[in-house]
């Protein structure tokens, strides 16, 4: 018999690790597909901030892949995706999240991948009950059906509550040794990944990504506002992931950095924004996220005082604030940091 | 040896990775690559990259500011 070919979702965490490992012990030829939307959790965060210098760095999805022993076909959907964050058919979950149409278009792009690369079928670590949006019994069938994957679409962890699949009719796989698993509790899954020898993987409550975060679809509904329209650019998103955001004024927001590594990268983006730092003293690189012209003096002092209100001068008289154009003129400002009292909590993001 | 050049500075995990693995589909077996990061996550990602998908490290250098992995590509079976 050919030996059969499957395309496993791989996110990283701990499902979607045995998923396909159940498929590998039924001698399916497994290899993962890891789409990266932009939002993904994945790294960014570790590699910016000081305080996670020391956690090891390592891409989940790549080294579940390795543990496996399978190929891993990294995705970027950065582009496409933006039409699933800014118009999901099915709404948000509890935040910015749309999950259940982004677990639709992601299969919908395996599809397209196996189609593409002469595979069988698609496994996901999907388990009945278990998310709110896009797990429930209701809507794993929407999942199926608007991807398109319909009975190609395979989920070991949960088969054996719901319909037959193809793989499953056809012999390929035996449902007898697929599981059952549904809802929030974990333990079966923690108890199969003991048996299985894994006991080394990505914590399930950290989230897989930005959206499902309460405190990043704050700023990003921001963004949106102040634009006056959902869109973004890869950089916009990236940059809700680091900093401060205080937005004192309607017309802009600062983005200061909270440590060495956060100011590195920002330092990226000295020629996109205004920017400035506090010269008389250690202190952030702030950026100023404005359009072009909208932005007074007064602006531009208050901005300076909230500059020198987070670095080492913050309790001095005067700290001399260097402010740079997008021609990176400097202009020099002796200011008073802003007082803690002058700094309301709806400033920030 | 043809040795190609992927400059991956400022770009983080795992845009580094999808980089290299769209520059390597593009090359030859038996072909290097030097891929040039400033996330040094990419240090860890890239050979574990290189390691499922049969290519091999040739060398890493970490440098405070910037790691640059050089390997060898292998397009197997
Ligand atoms: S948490 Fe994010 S990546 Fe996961 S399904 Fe929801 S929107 Fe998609």
């Amino acid at each position: 018999m050919t030996q059969r070919k499957a395309a496993a979702l791989i996110s990283g965490g701990l499902d979607s690790l045995l998923a396909a490992k159940l498929m590998l012990d039924q001698g399916i030829h497994v290899e993962g597909i890891n789409f990266y939307t932009g939002f993904c959790v994945e790294g960014h965060t570790h590699a910016i901030r000081n305080k996670d210098k020391n956690k090891e760095k390592r891409n989940n999805a790549l080294w579940v892949a390795e543990q496996l022993g399978i190929k891993l076909h990294i995705v970027d959907i950065i582009e496409e995706y933006k039409d699933v964050v800014i118009n999901p058919k099915h709404g948000y979950g509890a935040n910015l999240n749309p999950c259940l149409d982004c677990k639709g278009f992601m299969v919908r792009k395996a599809l397209e991948w196996i189609q593409q690369h002469d595979f069988d079928f698609i496994v996901t670590g999907e388990v009945v009950g278990q998310r709110p949006m896009s797990q429930r019994k209701d809507t794993m069938p929407v999942i199926a059906r608007e991807s398109g994957a319909r009975d190609l679409l395979l989920r070991p962890l949960c088969a054996r509550i719901l319909p037959e699949t193809l793989p499953e009719r056809e012999g390929w796989v035996d449902r007898n040794k697929l599981l059952d698993f549904s809802g929030r509790n974990r333990k079966p899954q923690m108890a199969l990944a003991n048996q299985l020898g894994f006991n080394d993987y990505a914590q399930p409550a950290g989230g897989c990504c930005f959206l499902t975060d309460a405190n990043y679809s704050r700023k990003l509904a921001d963004l949106w506002q102040v634009r006056g329209e959902k869109r973004y650019e890869i950089d916009d998103i990236m940059l809700l992931k680091v900093g401060r955001h205080v937005r004192p004024r309607p017309h802009f927001k600062l983005i200061i950095g909270r440590d060495d590594g956060e100011n590195n990268f920002l330092r990226g983006y000295r020629n996109r924004f205004v920017h400035m730092h506090a010269s008389s003293h250690r202190g952030p690189l702030v950026l100023l996220d404005a359009e072009s012209g909208t932005v007074s003096e007064n602006d531009l002092l208050l901005a300076a005082r909230l500059t020198a209100r987070f670095g080492k001068g913050r309790t001095d008289d005067e700290v001399t604030v260097s402010i740079h154009d997008l021609s990176d003129m400097v202009t020099e400002y002796k200011v008073a940091p802003l007082h803690p009292d002058e700094l309301p909590q709806e400033w920030y993001l | 040896m043809i040795m190609e050049t992927l400059d991956a500075r400022n770009m983080l995990c795992p845009m580094p990775v999808i980089r290299t693995q769209d520059k390597v589909n593009g090359m030859a077996s038996g072909e290097m690559l030097e891929v040039v990061c400033t996330d040094h996550g990419a240090l860890n990602d890239i050979p574990t990259w290189c390691r499922i998908n049969g290519h091999t490290v040739v060398e890493t250098v970490d440098n405070d500011h910037e790691v640059i992995i050089r390997l060898e590509v292998h397009h197997g079976a």
